[in-house]
């Protein structure tokens, strides 16, 4: 019992170190940006229609109880009535399709990208390739929290720096750009996931899945495999690195340089 | 007449004997509820294994791979082995007392669907045990992972046919009895709903088992035959794996609801003493929920490629569903309306299940919009929308079910002190469990994942909290049972004052053959 609180209290540092945080980020993409808005949209419905059922049914609780002498009402069917709560729930789906219809066609339209990036999955890494610029290269978990994340590591993640967020080699992608993501892998399903960027996509091996984001601020975006890819499934982060075009046009002369020397020997 | 009746208690072997071979539906109702019982600690023990791993960042307690294996488990033993089992259970013991019947209209068959399932959940629980350990690539067992499992995988495919073949002989027989064996005058639309429902969710088993059974067969032979059907290598797909199961997935998950529907709106208007509401619309409802359970499949898979036309599809027949199941909830909340309500244990677990079950309903509409659901699929804010339905919905309304019955079936009543304490820790830590979830999973965490971000710690730990604490209060319903089991028979044949139903006419605990005569209904 002792030794439980003594891991309980130790667990409190941990503890002061989440962020709490309970929604959807809004991200930083069009595409990011609808589908937070339709989140939003149909919670706030949801909410609405929460209240008035539930503001119903405690009224009923509160004021129908046998405790305060009320005698039952006889009554067990009102067609008209029924008729209202099926057709209103369905015109206000009605008002929920039309937008969502919308937000689907628009982040499934994939055409006239400027930079197309192969994804490949792979147990447990990612293999990203350039298509235009000849660029290609494994991104796997940094070492620091590869070595932090084994079983009794003795270390304490929360000193980890981005703690499973953070690979040894990161996508670098330019803003205002649109960046065509072509998907599959190489040996289980696996998902490519960046939250703040918008939805997330699985990658099939011998399928080509597609996808398209087109970021808008500068930054460092991070997320991880979301389909169940085996044993180390928690182990394959994405981090991508938001920058301006020049940057990124810099970076890629770099690693095509890199790649040449790296061939040469 | 009496000769028939002297010879079939001389059959009535005791000890052991008895319930092996039993023919009677009361009895097999109670082994169905006892193996409920004990997998619902079986499998609620692999949850605490699995929040315990999740209460801090960092692996402290198990490696991956047996992380792995717990989720698979959980899902498998609370679905096949808890859930299922109480359904059933339930629908033995009350089917024949609600309809005016003897007993089920087919009895061995009734023997051999129980008494597969032990067997069937013994060889499934054994694969924990092989090197390399039980199935690791989730309940939806989607390939190629599943395929690089080890030997638990025939084992684990053996145990799904052997339980679909338990559920299938199930709902044959419930079938049977519910179209032949009805007391006369009462008509189908007469029907208590717990019958319709179950008449319902039977017809679905028979549909969908045998898909589930036709996808698992196939990844046995392209595991062990030679065949491609899902490798991509060979010239299969892996994704039409996903189509196969989800087609029977999805009717599953309404085959864990319509019954607990039965039962809230068979408690309901018990305790408000007043008639269900909107009886015809109710049959209607289940029935058009149960046909649109066949056209939703893939909104289970919205991040898989689909072409935009199927996207639009699934989201729109996913959205209908929240027309019925409206209908439903409306319907309850006007059966309480001026109605006379007392809140005994039974009450109090139903109420729970319909705020709670329509809050999983709300996160369900939400993810059935797909543009938004490419960011909720596979986080756990489905783990929360898929436990909300569920735990505080299916779990409950057996729950509410037991409590209920349980004074009819044995002749004791429970200690409605205790019931109501047992209410409210668990409705107090199942929402301390779940509610987080939203969060974690809105703000980025996959499902599925033994470890985690530093800033999904805080929500993770309460939530383990709170689940460690569901599982001491189910504690407390092992010793209230315990307690009412071994008390005298004191119950009236009408337990509940406002009750409404054949049952309530046969003393408690109503004798071996429910009804020898059948009873007229006007
Ligand atoms: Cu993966």
């Amino acid at each position: 019992m002792r030794n439980f609180i003594v891991f309980l209290l130790s667990t409190i540092p941990t503890l002061a170190l989440g962020d709490w945080e309970v929604n959807l980020p809004r991200g930083v993409t069009p595409t990011s940006v609808l589908a937070y808005d339709l989140h939003m949209l149909i919670f706030y419905i949801t909410v609405i229609i929460g209240i008035g059922v539930f503001g119903v049914m405690f009224y009923s609780i509160i004021h129908h109880r046998k405790s305060k002498g009320v005698v039952p009402a006889n009554f067990h069917e009102n067609t008209k009535i029924e008729i209202v709560w099926t057709v209103i729930p369905f015109l206000i789906l009605v008002g929920m399709a039309i937008p969502a219809t919308q937000a689907l066609i628009l982040m499934e339209d994939t055409s006239e990208a400027e930079v197309t990036l192969k994804v490949t999955g792979y147990q447990w890494m990612w293999k990203y390739e350039y298509l235009e610029d000849n660029v290609s290269f494994l991104s796997r978990i940094d070492s620091e929290s590869n070595k932090a994340r084994k079983l009794n590591s003795g270390v304490d993640v929360s000193n980890v720096k981005n703690y499973l967020l953070e690979v040894d080699n990161p996508i670098v992608l330019p803003v205002n750009a649109k960046i065509r993501l072509l998907l599959t892998a190489g040996d289980v399903i696996h998902a490519w996931w960046v939250p703040e960027l918008g939805g997330k996509k699985d990658a099939v091996p011998g399928f080509v899945n597609e996808m398209w984001f087109n970021i808008n601020k500068p930054g460092i975006y991070r997320g991880q495999c979301a389909e169940l890819c085996g044993k180390d499934h928690a182990f394959m982060p994405i981090v991508v690195k938001a920058v301006s075009k020049a940057e990124y046009e810099k970076w890629v002369m770099n690693q095509q340089n890199n790649n040449k020397i790296a061939n040469k020997k | 007449m009496n000769t028939d009746a002297d010879h079939l208690h001389e059959d009535h072997k005791t000890g052991i004997m008895r319930w092996i071979t039993t023919t009677n539906h009361k009895d097999i109702g109670t082994l169905y509820l006892f193996l409920s019982l004990t997998m619902f600690f079986v499998g609620g023990a692999m949850a605490l294994i699995i929040r315990a791993e999740l209460f801090q960042p960092g692996l402290q307690l198990v490696n991956p791979d047996f992380f792995n294996q717990m989720t698979t488990m959980h899902a498998l033993i609370m679905i096949f082995g808890a859930l299922m089992p109480a359904l059933v259970g339930l629908a033995n013991w009350q089917i024949p007392l609600m309809i005016g019947a003897p007993d089920m209209a087919l009895p061995r068959l009734n023997n051999w669907s129980f008494w597969i399932l032990p067997f069937a959940l013994g060889m499934l629980g054994s694969t924990l045990f092989f090197e390399g350990g039980a199935p690791a690539a989730g309940w939806t067992l989607y390939p190629p992972l599943v395929l690089q499992g080890g030997d638990a995988l025939p084992y684990a495919i053996f145990s799904i046919h052997l339980l679909g073949l338990s559920s299938i002989l199930g709902a044959i027989n419930i079938i049977a009895t519910i179209l032949n064996m009805r007391a006369p005058g009462m008509t189908l639309m007469k029907m208590p709903m717990f019958v319709w429902t179950w008449l319902i969710t039977a017809f679905l088993l028979i549909a969908v088992m045998p898909v589930l059974a036709g996808a698992v067969t196939m990844l046995l032979t392209d595991r062990f035959f030679g065949t491609s059907f899902f490798t991509a290598s060979g010239g299969g797909d892996p994704v039409m794996f996903q189509h196969i199961f989800w087609f029977f997935g999805h009717p599953e998950v309404y085959i864990l609801i319509l019954p607990a529907f039965g039962v809230i709106s068979t408690i309901i208007p018990t305790f408000s003493r007043k008639k269900l509401f909107g009886y015809d619309s109710m049959v209607y409802a289940t029935a058009s929920i149960a046909l649109l359970s066949f056209i939703v499949w893939a909104h289970h898979m919205f991040t898989v490629g689909m072409p935009l036309a199927g996207e639009i599809f699934f989201m729109m027949t996913t959205m209908l569903i929240a027309v019925p199941t409206g209908v439903k909830v409306f319907n309850w909340i006007a059966t309480m309306w001026k109605g006379s309500m007392t809140f005994e244990t039974p009450m109090l677990f139903s109420l729970a299940f319909i705020v709670l079950f329509t809050i999983g309903g709300f996160s369900g509409l939400m993810m059935a919009i797909t543009p938004v659901d490419f960011q909720y699929h596979d986080t756990y804010f489905i783990v929360a929308h898929f436990h909300y339905v569920l735990v505080p919905g299916s779990v409950f309304a057996v729950i509410a079910a037991v409590y209920f019955w349980l004074p009819k079936w044995t002749g004791k009543m429970y200690d409605e002190t205790l019931g109501k304490t047992h209410f409210w820790l668990t409705t107090i830590f199942v929402n301390i469990t779940f509610f987080p979830q939203h969060f974690v999973g809105l703000a980025g965490m996959p499902r599925r994942i033994p470890d985690y971000a530093v800033q999904f710690t805080d929500f993770n730990a309460i939530s383990t909290i709170g689940s460690f604490g569901f599982g001491i209060a189910q504690i407390l319903f092992l010793y209230i049972l315990y307690k009412t089991l071994k008390q005298d028979v004191t119950a009236d044949n009408k337990v509940w004052e406002g009750a409404e139903g054949l049952e309530w006419t046969l003393p408690s605990p109503p004798p071996y053959h429910s009804f020898e005569e059948p009873p007229k209904v006007e």
